[in-house]
């Protein structure tokens, strides 16, 4: 049986099918990131008075991600236009593009949260804090136990609040080393990860299920590029208009991207 | 006719594209200007205007690379609905805000 509608547009949508299916689908993924939002809302109107953290992600790598997700999107636009217009070879370039760019994000992503994952806190027996990037840690260290040595490079506070806000001039004048940290002299050691507080939370969740979704649509659009660009030969028309689908999705992840970046790294 | 049927032309989406990818870049500065600037006493003031321009950046890409401009009916009812209830799931989350259930304490 033939799937019907998948070239010729349906009398009563005035649309092809899938063009139609794929957004109801981004319809209920604007709902799926919405309820993370309004979750992220809550969280930072919730927040005490100068405890939601600011300056803690590295803009430098948030606008390089925001640029490439913007060029993968105008990559993906020009893939289809180059369907529309018979050019099978500029196709595959410009998909190819889509595709390197879709994974250097991804690998500075990668990059980011490794750094987050690394940066530990520990609050000190004396009252005090240490922050910093794990460096080393002795072959007896264990927190449990009260043994060894860990160190981070980074700097000891009198105030846990001097680590809230890292574009405050006494954050941006403290002076970075590294710290050797007795496990007897440890009270509570985490990293930032999830668990850390609720920014971090809402951070981890909303990037990671925005990473996701970058995954998700760099395999569709390597099948598209590889196995499934044999469609071309047979139904050029139908494959085109994968294409387009394809790039619907792949627009309304760049949509979300921009939303995400100035919410959590610049505000 | 929505843009998708319309008789494209490689020469003109280069254009277009050059022109979409400038303004993201003149965007994205902007947002990260307002960010570092010293507008206000807290963030609601520099929150509002990059959320603005964010509204800006998305506008462009909804509106040129998703052709969002010259769509059919169906899909802005589509979209319209989804507009209803997003608005609606993020009003609920502000009016909720302070919203605690009797005996709640505070720390």
């Amino acid at each position: 049986m033939e799937i019907p509608y998948t070239v010729q547009n349906r009398p009563d949508t005035g649309i092809y099918n899938a063009k139609l299916g794929v957004w109801l689908f981004l319809a209920s993924e604007v709902m799926l990131f919405g309820g993370l939002f309004s979750a992220y809302v809550l969280l930072r109107v919730g927040a005490a008075p100068g405890d939601w953290p600011h300056g803690w992600l590295n803009v430098t790598l948030g606008t390089v991600n925001t640029l490439l997700l913007a060029l993968s999107a105008i990559t993906t636009l020009l893939a289809w236009a180059a369907c529309k217009v018979r050019e099978f070879g500029k196709f595959k370039f410009f998909h190819a593009c889509t595709i390197l760019l879709a994974l250097t994000f991804l690998g500075i992503k990668s990059y980011e949260y490794h750094d987050k994952l690394t940066h530990y806190e520990a609050q000190l027996t004396n009252g005090k804090f240490a922050d910093g990037h794990f460096v080393k840690e002795s072959k007896d260290f264990n927190l449990a136990k009260k043994t060894g040595t860990i160190t981070l490079h980074g700097h000891i506070v009198e105030d846990r609040k001097e680590l809230v806000d890292l574009r405050s001039p006494v954050a941006k004048a403290a002076k970075h080393e590294e710290i050797t940290i007795a496990a007897t002299d440890i009270k509570k050691l985490g990293n930032y990860g999830p668990a850390h507080n609720t920014f971090t939370a809402i951070y981890f969740t909303l990037t990671g299920l925005h990473a996701l979704h970058i995954l998700g649509g760099t395999l569709v659009i390597f099948y598209l590029w590889g196995p499934g660009s044999r469609m071309w030969k047979t139904d050029p028309e139908r494959f085109t208009n994968r294409i387009e689908v394809s790039g619907l999705f792949w627009h309304f992840v760049d949509l979300v991207w921009i939303f995400l970046f100035p919410v959590l790294y610049l505000t | 006719m929505s843009e998708s049927e319309k008789p494209v032309s490689l020469q003109s989406y280069f254009r277009l594209c050059a022109v979409v990818f400038l303004v993201v870049v003149c965007t994205t500065s902007a947002m990260i200007g307002t960010s570092f600037s010293h507008l206000g006493e807290g963030w609601t003031l520099k929150v509002t205007l990059i959320l603005a321009i964010a509204v800006v950046n998305a506008f462009l890409v909804a509106g040129y690379l998703m052709h969002l401009l010259s769509e059919k009916k169906l899909i802005y009812t589509v979209l319209g609905f989804t507009a209803f209830f997003f608005i609606g799931l993020l009003g609920l989350t502000v009016w909720a805000t302070n919203g605690f259930p009797p005996g709640t304490v505070s720390h």
